[in-house]
C-alpha cells in the first residue's frame, strides 16, 4: 500500500506540467483563472495544440490518436489541466460522440469523422435531453421516420450546450415508437447543424451567460448513412457514452486550483486590521472543504487503481457515482467560500459575462470579484447535470447496496 | 499509487479475522467479557500474544514482527469490525511506540517482551482535568530528587488504565502548564507506592481509571525520551494511535453499514422490505459515501504517519480524524434511526457500535479540535 506515483509516472506529470506550462495561451489561462467565460477559439485553439501533440483523444482506440494510456496517466493528465487551469477538451466530442463512433460507427464515419472531431474542426453538440426526457431519458419523443435514404426529423432537444458554436449534432431519436420498451426504439443519429428545418434558441441561465439551448426540429432531412450502428440500438451506445462521461467527474483539479486561488485572495481581502483569512471561522471553513477534497482525491485513485483491474473494456465502476456526488458538491462549495472573499462586491450583475464588450469592466472592486456571484449561481448546474445527484443515488442504491 | 494488501499482510488480516469472529462473533459474548473483573477477557489477549498480533508492531531486535502502519491499520480495522474492547490500542499501538521510540535499552529490554507475551499491559496516564484535548497542557508535577522524580497529581480517563501493569506518564519538568517544553514521559511500574486508582466502566464497554499519583517516586532511568522534550516524542505516537483509531473507526462503520442494509431489506412493513423506500436507500446511500470518504482519509492517515516532517504528518492525521469524526457520527445517528425502535436498545449490537464510534471522535481530539489544528497549520494544499 503506498500514495506515491512511480517514477515513469511521476515523469509523465512533469512532461504533461511542462507542455501545459509551455503551451497554454497566457490570455486563455487569465481568463480561467478570473473565472471568465472562455469563447470558441480559446476551446478551439487549445485542443489543436493538444492535438499537435497527439494528446487531443488519449482515451480513443490507439488506431484513432488514443495513446493507450493506463487509468493513472489518464488521471494525472485530466487533473494537470483542471489545475493549470487550462481548458477541458470539449467533452461532446472527446468523451462522447468520438468514442461511440469509434466503436460502434462505419469505416466512412470513422474516415470522415473521427480525424475532424479530434482537432475540433468539427464541433459537436449532444442532442439527448427533452422538455419532457431528462432523468427520465428514456422517456424522449423526438422521432426519425424512415423515408427512402434519410430520416425525417421531428421534435425538440433541450439544454444543448453550446449549440450556437456546433457544425454537428448527435442525436438520440425515436425510431420505433412500437417497441415494447421505451428503450428499444431509440436510434442514434449524427446531424448537420446546418440542415434546413433546424432552429436554435438560447436558453439564459442564472449567471446571465449563454451556453444552453433548445433546438428544434421541423421535418429535417437526415441521410441514412448518418445512422450509427443498428436502427434501435442507440440506447446502448448512450449507456456507453454516459459511463465514460462519469470518468473525470470528480473535477479533483480544479476544486484544488480554486481552493488555491480562495486562500490566496481571503489573504488579500481586509477585515477590520486583519485580512479574511486571519479570522478562524474562514480558515476553519477552508480547511473542512480541503479536507473533504484530499478524501475525495484518495476515493478517486481508489476507483483509478480499480479501473486498472477491470481493464480497458471492464464495466464502468459504480463507485464513480460517489465521484460524480462529492465531486459536485466540493465543487459549488468552492463557490460559497470564493462568495465569501468578495463579500459586497457579489452584488453587481454583469449583462451578460460571455460577451466581453458587456462585462462591468472596469470592474466594479476587485478584479476577481466579477465571476464570484455568477459561478455560485451557474455551478449549481453540476450537481444537476451528467445523471442529477440523485439519480447517482439510485445507481449506488442499486449497484452496490443492492437494493 | 497501489491500495492493495500484501500476501503477510492478507494472511494477517484472515487470521485475525478468524481469531476474532470465534471469540466475538455470538454477540452476547462481549458483554460477558466486559462484566469480567479486568473489563475485557485475558484469555482473548492471550490468543492475541498466540497470533504474534500483539509482538505485530515491535521491532524484531525485541522479539518483534517489525510492522508498520498498514499492519497497524489491518489489525484496528478488524478490531473495529469485531467491536473487541481489548486495549490494542492503547496498550500496543500507543504505549509501545512510545517506549520503542524513546526508552533505555534497559527499559526496552525488560518492558518489550512481557508485553509482547501478553504479560504486561501499559496505559498512557495523559488526560487531565483541564486539558481537554491539548497534549500540552500538563500540571502533573514531577520534581526532582536525587536520582529520582517524584510525581504529584490526577489523571483522568486513562484507558485500560484499570488493568495497566505499567503507566506512561505526562509530568511537568519545567515551564508553565501549558509550555510546549517542560514535559517529561515516566514510564511507572503500577505497583510503586502512591499510586491509586480508580477503574470503571465506559460507554463503549472498555475499562477506564482515574489515576493518582500522590509523591510517587520513578527512577531517572525510567524517563522515555528526553527530559522536558517529551512532547514531539508523545505527538508522533499519538498521531501513530489516531491513524490506527481511524482504521478501527472505518472497521466499525463498514459494519454498521452492511449491517443497516441488512436490515433494511429484511425489516418489512406495509406488506414490504423497508429498503424498497427511495427515501431510506438514499439515507443508506449517504451512509455509504461517507465510509469511503472515511476509509480514504483513514488510508492517507496510515500512509502519512512515517513522514519525516511532523508538521506535514500532525495535519495529514488531523485531517483524517476531521472525516473519520464526522463520518462516526453521521453514520451512527443514520444507523440508528434507520433501524427504529430496536437501535436504540441495549440488546442490539449496532447500538453498540455507534457508541464505540461515539466515543472514537472524542479520544485524542474530536472533529473540532482537529479542524482547528489543520486550519491553524495553513490547510492541507501545499502551494503550487
Amino acid at each position: 500500500m503506498d500514495l506515491n506515483l512511480t517514477a515513469e509516472e511521476a515523469a509523465f506529470r512533469d512532461e504533461v506540467r511542462a507542455f501545459i506550462a509551455r503551451e497554454l495561451s497566457p490570455e486563455t489561462r487569465a481568463k480561467m483563472i478570473l473565472g471568465r467565460e472562455i469563447g470558441k477559439k480559446d476551446i478551439v485553439d487549445w485542443q489543436r495544440k493538444l492535438n499537435a501533440r497527439g494528446w487531443a483523444v488519449p482515451n480513443w482506440p490507439v488506431e484513432y490518436g488514443g495513446q493507450g494510456w493506463s487509468p493513472m496517466q489518464e488521471y494525472l493528465f485530466q487533473t494537470e489541466i483542471e489545475q493549470a487551469p487550462a481548458p477541458a477538451s470539449l467533452p461532446f466530442n472527446t468523451s462522447m460522440v468520438g468514442p461511440v463512433i469509434a466503436t460502434f460507427g462505419s469505416a466512412e464515419q470513422k474516415a470522415k469523422f473521427l480525424p475532424a472531431t479530434a482537432n475540433l474542426d468539427i464541433w459537436w453538440c449532444q442532442g439527448f435531453s427533452e422538455p419532457g426526457a431528462g432523468s427520465d431519458l428514456a422517456g424522449l419523443k423526438t422521432t426519425a421516420r424512415r423515408e427512402g435514404d434519410v430520416y425525417v426529423v421531428n421534435g425538440q432537444k433541450t439544454w444543448t450546450t453550446m449549440a450556437q458554436y456546433a457544425d454537428w449534432i448527435f442525436m438520440l431519436v425515436r425510431t420505433n415508437p412500437q417497441a415494447e420498451k421505451k428503450q428499444q426504439g431509440i436510434s442514434f443519429l449524427l446531424i448537420d447543424m446546418k440542415t434546413p428545418g433546424i432552429t436554435v434558441r438560447p436558453i439564459q441561465l442564472l449567471d446571465g451567460g449563454h451556453e444552453v439551448n433548445e433546438v428544434f426540429f421541423d421535418e429535417v432531412k437526415v441521410p441514412v448513412e448518418n445512422l450509427v450502428g443498428e436502427e434501435n440500438r442507440g440506447w446502448d451506445y448512450a449507456k456507453f457514452l454516459l459511463g465514460n462521461e462519469r470518468m473525470g467527474i470528480a473535477r479533483v483539479g480544479v476544486s484544488r486550483q480554486r481552493l488555491r486561488r480562495v486562500r490566496e485572495l481571503a489573504a488579500l481581502e481586509r477585515v477590520g486590521d486583519e485580512t479574511l483569512l486571519d479570522q478562524p471561522w474562514f480558515r476553519e471553513k477552508l480547511a473542512n472543504t480541503e479536507i473533504e477534497l484530499k478524501a475525495l482525491e484518495i476515493t478517486q485513485l481508489r476507483v483509478v487503481a480499480e479501473a486498472r483491474k477491470r481493464g480497458k473494456h471492464g464495466q464502468p465502476d459504480p463507485n464513480s457515482s460517489i465521484l460524480k456526488i462529492r465531486g459536485s458538491e466540493i465543487q459549488q462549495a468552492t463557490t460559497e467560500l470564493m462568495m465569501d472573499v468578495v463579500g459586497p462586491f457579489v452584488a453587481p450583475f454583469p449583462a451578460s459575462i460571455d460577451d466581453e464588450d458587456q462585462t462591468n469592466d472596469p470592474p466594479i472592486g476587485p478584479d476577481y470579484a466579477a465571476a464570484a456571484g455568477p459561478t455560485y449561481f451557474n455551478w449549481r448546474k453540476i450537481s444537476i447535470y451528467g445523471g442529477s445527484n440523485e439519480i447517482q443515488r439510485n445507481i449506488i442504491a442499486k449497484a452496490i447496496l443492492g437494493f | 499509487m497501489d491500495f492493495d494488501l500484501n500476501d503477510d499482510q492478507r494472511l494477517i488480516k484472515e487470521s485475525l479475522g478468524k481469531l476474532l469472529s470465534s471469540r466475538y462473533g455470538d454477540f452476547a459474548k462481549r458483554d460477558s467479557y466486559i462484566k469480567q473483573q479486568d473489563g475485557f477477557d485475558r484469555a482473548v489477549w492471550a490468543d492475541y500474544a498466540e497470533a504474534g498480533i500483539l509482538a505485530l508492531p515491535l521491532p524484531e531486535a525485541h522479539g518483534g514482527f517489525g510492522g508498520g502502519p498498514v499492519e497497524t491499520m489491518i489489525v484496528l480495522e478488524e478490531i473495529g469490525a469485531a467491536l473487541a474492547i481489548e486495549p490494542y490500542l492503547t496498550a500496543i499501538v500507543l504505549c509501545c511506540g512510545l517506549i520503542v521510540r524513546g526508552g533505555s535499552d534497559a527499559v526496552k529490554a525488560d518492558i518489550l517482551p512481557k508485553i509482547a507475551s501478553g504479560a504486561a499491559i501499559a496505559a498512557l496516564a495523559q488526560v487531565e482535568r483541564g486539558s481537554r484535548f491539548d497534549l500540552h497542557d500538563v500540571s502533573l508535577a514531577a520534581r526532582k530528587d536525587g536520582d529520582h522524580y517524584v510525581l504529584e497529581g490526577e489523571k483522568s480517563v486513562v484507558i485500560g488504565g484499570g488493568v495497566a501493569d505499567h503507566f506512561i506518564v505526562t509530568a511537568r519538568t519545567s515551564g508553565q502548564r501549558r509550555d510546549l517544553s517542560g514535559i517529561t514521559l515516566f514510564l511507572v511500574d503500577a505497583k510503586t507506592p502512591g499510586v491509586s486508582r480508580r477503574a470503571y466502566p465506559t460507554q463503549d464497554g472498555y475499562q477506564a481509571a482515574e489515576i493518582s499519583f500522590g509523591q510517587v517516586r520513578v527512577p531517572a532511568a525510567q524517563i522515555i525520551g528526553t527530559l522536558d522534550q517529551g512532547l514531539p516524542l508523545l505527538r508522533r505516537s499519538v498521531d501513530e494511535a489516531i491513524a490506527g483509531l481511524c482504521a478501527e473507526a472505518v472497521g466499525a462503520m463498514a459494519a454498521l453499514t452492511e449491517m443497516t442494509i441488512d436490515y433494511l431489506k429484511t425489516r418489512k412493513q406495509f406488506g414490504v422490505a423497508i429498503g424498497s423506500f427511495q427515501a431510506l436507500q438514499h439515507r443508506a446511500v449517504d451512509m455509504q459515501v461517507q465510509l469511503e470518504q472515511a476509509r480514504s482519509m483513514a488510508i492517507f492517515a496510515t500512509l502519512s504517519v512515517d513522514e519525516e516532517d511532523a508538521a506535514t504528518r500532525s495535519t495529514a492525521v488531523s485531517a483524517a480524524k476531521v472525516q473519520i469524526g464526522r463520518a462516526a457520527r453521521f453514520i451512527g445517528q443514520t444507523a440508528t434511526q434507520l433501524h427504529g425502535g430496536i437501535g436504540v436498545t441495549q440488546e442490539y449490537k449496532g447500538g453498540h457500535y455507534f457508541k464505540r464510534l461515539t466515543m472514537i471522535d472524542q479520544m485524542f481530539g474530536d472533529s473540532e479540535h482537529h479542524l482547528r489544528l489543520v486550519a491553524a497549520a495553513g490547510g492541507l494544499l501545499p502551494a503550487a
